[in-house]
């Protein structure tokens, strides 16, 4: 984390041509997405509420370092497929997972499995901003200490760090203690970003996360996770086709078929949108269905 | 579910809790029974309606002069508090402007809490010496069900108000575009709606009543006999117990024990068609 | 169109009739409670079996009892509900009979708690007529209450942050600590206040379990006369006692009357506080 702090006034001179109305930190390059590792596996997993299935049989590797985006119409069970990724089906009682899924090739499933670290590596960030109703500050505080970190100097330069890394630094530094709530959309999710940050995950799962916000602050965020790419494997769900092809380098496409949500076709998001396998997906990128 | 190893811990603590929070009714009905088992063994459960009369010291339990005080007074203090209450609820939602509806409201709020002695204390002050110059003796079974009437008012016109709050607006949009009037509205459209938690709240009423006991013992007049009028003096299962329980002693002592396992009959019996009356909604 | 005015004349009547009722039994209160008030009158000790002197005794047993009271039944219901809303699935079968059964003892009559903290209470556990038997009883009757509000408190608080502190890594007890709980602070005031109303209000299930000493306690296992039994000895057993037990009513009912006020001011203060300044 120390090798990443840096003096907030120094990243304009780092990023020339990018000054906006926000700042961003330089963030450290990660592995290169062109030699693609797997980080997490999934095999066969299969997802029922109670007895209606919402997922079934959908199989595919999410690669180290790279941005992998899902999309598919409403209801095809893509939040679902998320959630499972970091156990989050846990907190919903009537929820069933089978199949295999490993992160470093270690099954999650695995009873010895600690859930809470799982959590802390596969961040997640929701559809809605969803700001503790805290100061911004304790909204990033609060999870640190929960993991161990409660030394004020060491806590406040995560703060600090992670905030100048969503750009949010120099519009919040005034008030950090001010509610998180008085935040604008944009800010609160970029927020939500830093907090997950914050806990140094290896995965980020983004449920449409520029859904909620107007087109600016969409751009932003969408800017945001540009930047992210290499220092963090994303995966995430968007409706939006235009956005999945700017910023995805793989991609892959959901479609209920039987009344749960399958796993149609993955790939390099250049040949899913350019020239697809399946007819569904073709149908479905050009706009005729879905 | 999953939980972590912190979360186990207290869970386990948490559930220890809620079982003892659970036994507290357990435990009453069974101390109840224990106590009343000097009397039960015998197994004539008649006995408590075909003795004589209530007396104790010849061993003669007949408590059903002390049955109907209770159900005459919760039936009168019904009669009256329902409609009225009702009608404080359609007053706050559909006749009074905004400044007396919610004053109003404050009005029933503060009523729902004064304590029970007080409206005892109230009663054997102020109302039953008006009863006594009309009708003597003035501690009666009127007086019973007129302070009764008091006391449960706020808890039906408080649920009948939220219930009433509780309908959407479409209903009333519809209705208006109907050209239904005023009353016709809450007549055909609205109480119909709301019948079903109007009823929960008289159900609610109805076991305050039943309960109560320091008001009708301040203001009943405390004589054992089956009323013949509403100005005779009566007293009711609760009244009989608070009476006598300073110095009841053996199967006395476990008669009193009985009439307070009858009292929870009543209210598991009035529990039981509250859950009839959610499940037919 | 008759109809619809009897209606309305039938309903501003039935609105007239209960305000005059409740304004006459106020001014009733007033008139005839007012004369003996004084910061004396709350601190002596009542005298020739409360015809004279004060309440100073009564207001201390009266205070103890309901210390007690909380003390006993708000940890156990807070324990409670947070296993009934976090801990346990809505449709477990546990749960399912724990709701049922204390929808039943919510309902149960007072009277009925005072046989109960009398055989279990005062003469099972031998506790005898103390303020200890007393307080635990109420601990019991307002029990229902309090797990119901703070219930509804913890499930206002949206099923988001559960979902988005899980999704940082934190346990149960840490979303309870830093989200949960706070978020439904107001609720657990509310409850409260609730809960010490309905304490401070009660009669019948203290007379065979606190009893009626009007001396003061020296001890939790002394006997000790709650307020609302002061009005009801005074205004039933004691010739003479009418303007006294008024005296005492109009405490009463002030003290109650704060308690309702306060515990609205403080849920307002407290939501302000929460999200300004944590
Ligand atoms: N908690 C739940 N309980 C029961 N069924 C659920 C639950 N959550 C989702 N479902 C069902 O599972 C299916 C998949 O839902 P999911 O939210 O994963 O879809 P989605 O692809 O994310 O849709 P959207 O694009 O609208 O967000 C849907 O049919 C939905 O009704
Ligand atoms: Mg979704």
């Amino acid at each position: 984390m120390k090798s990443l702090l840096i003096e907030p006034d120094r990243h304009p001179k780092d990023h020339p041509g990018q000054e906006r109305s926000y700042t961003l930190g330089p963030l450290q390059a990660g592995p290169p997405c062109c030699d693609p590792q797997t980080l997490l596996s999934i095999k066969n997993l299969s997802l029922s509420y109670g007895s209606t299935p919402a997922l079934k049989n959908v199989s595919l590797d999410i690669y180290q370092g790279c941005i992998t985006a899902l999309i598919g119409p409403s209801g095809c069970g893509k939040t679902s497929f998320l959630s499972a990724l970091n156990r989050l089906t846990d907190m919903i009682p009537t929820c069933n997972v089978s199949g295999d899924i490993h992160f470093h090739g270690i099954n999650i499933h695995d009873p010895k499995q600690d859930v809470l670290n799982l959590r802390r590596n596969i961040g997640m960030i929701f559809q809605k901003p969803l700001p503790f109703p805290v100061s911004i500050r304790r909204n990033i505080e609060l999870p640190l200490r929960e993991h161990g970190i409660d030394n004020p100097t060491e806590s406040d330069a995560i703060v600090q760090q992670v905030l100048s890394d969503v750009g949010l630094w120099a519009e919040v530094k005034d008030r950090l203690n001010a509610p998180a709530q008085a935040l604008s959309g944009g800010q609160q999710q970029r927020l939500c970003i830093a907090r997950a940050l914050a806990l140094k995950p290896q995965v980020l799962l983004m449920d449409e996360p520029c859904s909620a916000l107007d087109p600016i602050s969409s751009a932003v965020v969408e800017d945001l996770i540009q930047r992210l790419r290499g220092r963090y494997t994303i995966v995430i769900v968007t409706h939006n086709l235009a956005q999945a092809k700017r910023i995805a380098n793989y991609a892959g496409f959901f479609w209920v078929s039987d009344r749960a949500g399958c796993l149609i076709e993955f790939g390099q998001c250049k040949q899913i949108f350019e020239s697809p396998q399946h007819e569904l997906t073709a149908a479905y990128v050009n706009g005729s269905r879905g | 579910m999953f939980l972590s190893q912190t979360d186990k811990h207290l869970s386990l603590w948490l559930r220890l809790c809620t079982l003892i929070s659970a036994t507290i009714l357990a435990l009453i009905i069974m101390f109840l029974l224990a106590e009343s088992w000097p009397l039960l063994k015998h197994g004539v459960l008649t006995q408590f309606i075909s003795d004589e009369s209530w007396h104790p010291a010849q061993r003669l339990y007949n408590i059903l002069p002390m049955l109907s005080a209770t159900l005459l007074s919760t039936l009168g203090a019904l009669t009256l508090a329902t409609p009225l209450g009702i009608a404080s609820a359609m007053f706050n939602r559909y006749y009074a402007p905004s400044f007396l509806a919610s004053g109003y409201r404050r009005i029933i709020e503060l009523m729902a809490g004064i304590p029970s002695v007080v409206y005892g204390l109230w009663g054997l002050t102020t109302l039953a010496p008006v009863i006594n110059l009309w009708h003597p003796p003035g501690v009666s079974l009127l007086c019973a069900i007129l302070v009764l009437a008091m006391m449960i008012l706020p808890t039906i016109a408080l649920t009948a108000d939220s219930a009433l709050g509780a309908i959407p607006v479409v209903f009333h949009q519809t209705a208006a575009a109907l050209a239904l009037s005023r009353w016709g509205t809450i007549r055909h459209v609205l109480l119909p709606l709301a019948k079903s938690s109007i009823g929960a709240g008289i159900m609610l009423a109805t076991g305050r009543a039943i309960g109560e006991t320091m008001a009708v013992l301040m203001v009943a007049g405390n004589v054992v006999q089956q009323p013949d009028s509403l100005f005779d003096s009566v007293r009711t299962l609760t009244a009989n117990i608070a009476l006598e329980m300073a110095y009841a002693m053996g199967d006395h002592r476990a008669a009193l024990f009985v009439s307070g396992l009858a009292l929870m009959l009543m209210i598991i019996l009035l529990a039981g068609l509250a859950e009839i009356n959610k499940r037919s909604s | 169109m008759l109809k619809n005015r009897l209606a309305t004349l039938l309903i501003w009547l039935s609105v007239i009739l209960i305000s005059a009722v409740f304004v006459v039994l106020v001014l009733d209160l007033v008139r005839h409670g007012w004369a003996e008030l004084s910061l004396a009158y709350l601190v002596d000790a009542p005298l020739d079996a409360g015809r004279g002197g004060g309440i100073g005794p009564i207001m201390v047993s009266t205070g103890l009892i309901l210390a007690l009271t909380i003390s006993v039944a708000a940890p156990l219901s807070l324990a409670t509900a947070v296993f009934l809303t976090e801990f346990s699935s809505k449709n477990s079968v546990f749960s399912g009979i724990i709701k049922r059964s204390l929808d039943v003892l919510a309902s149960v009559p007072s009277i009925v708690f005072g046989l109960f903290g009398n055989a279990f209470f005062c003469v099972y556990l031998g506790l005898g007529f103390s303020i200890l038997s007393g307080g635990l009883t109420l601990a019991c009757m307002v029990l229902p209450i309090l797990i119901r509000t703070f219930s509804e408190g913890l499930r206002a608080a949206p099923d988001e942050y559960r979902l988005a502190a899980a999704a940082l890594g934190l346990n149960r007890a840490a979303a309870l600590r830093h989200f949960l709980l706070p978020t439904a602070t107001p609720a657990l005031i509310a409850g409260l206040m609730l809960a010490i109303g309905r304490a401070i209000a009660e009669t019948a299930a203290l007379i065979f379990t606190s009893g009626y000493v009007d001396r003061m306690p020296d001890s939790l296992m002394d006997s000790g006369r709650a307020l609302s039994i002061h009005i009801y000895d005074l205004s039933m057993n004691v010739a003479g006692g009418d303007s006294h037990a008024n005296s005492a009513a109009l405490i009463l009912i002030s003290l109650l009357f704060m308690i309702n006020t306060l515990s609205s001011k403080l849920a307002y203060h407290w939501m302000h506080k929460r999200i300004t300044c944590l």
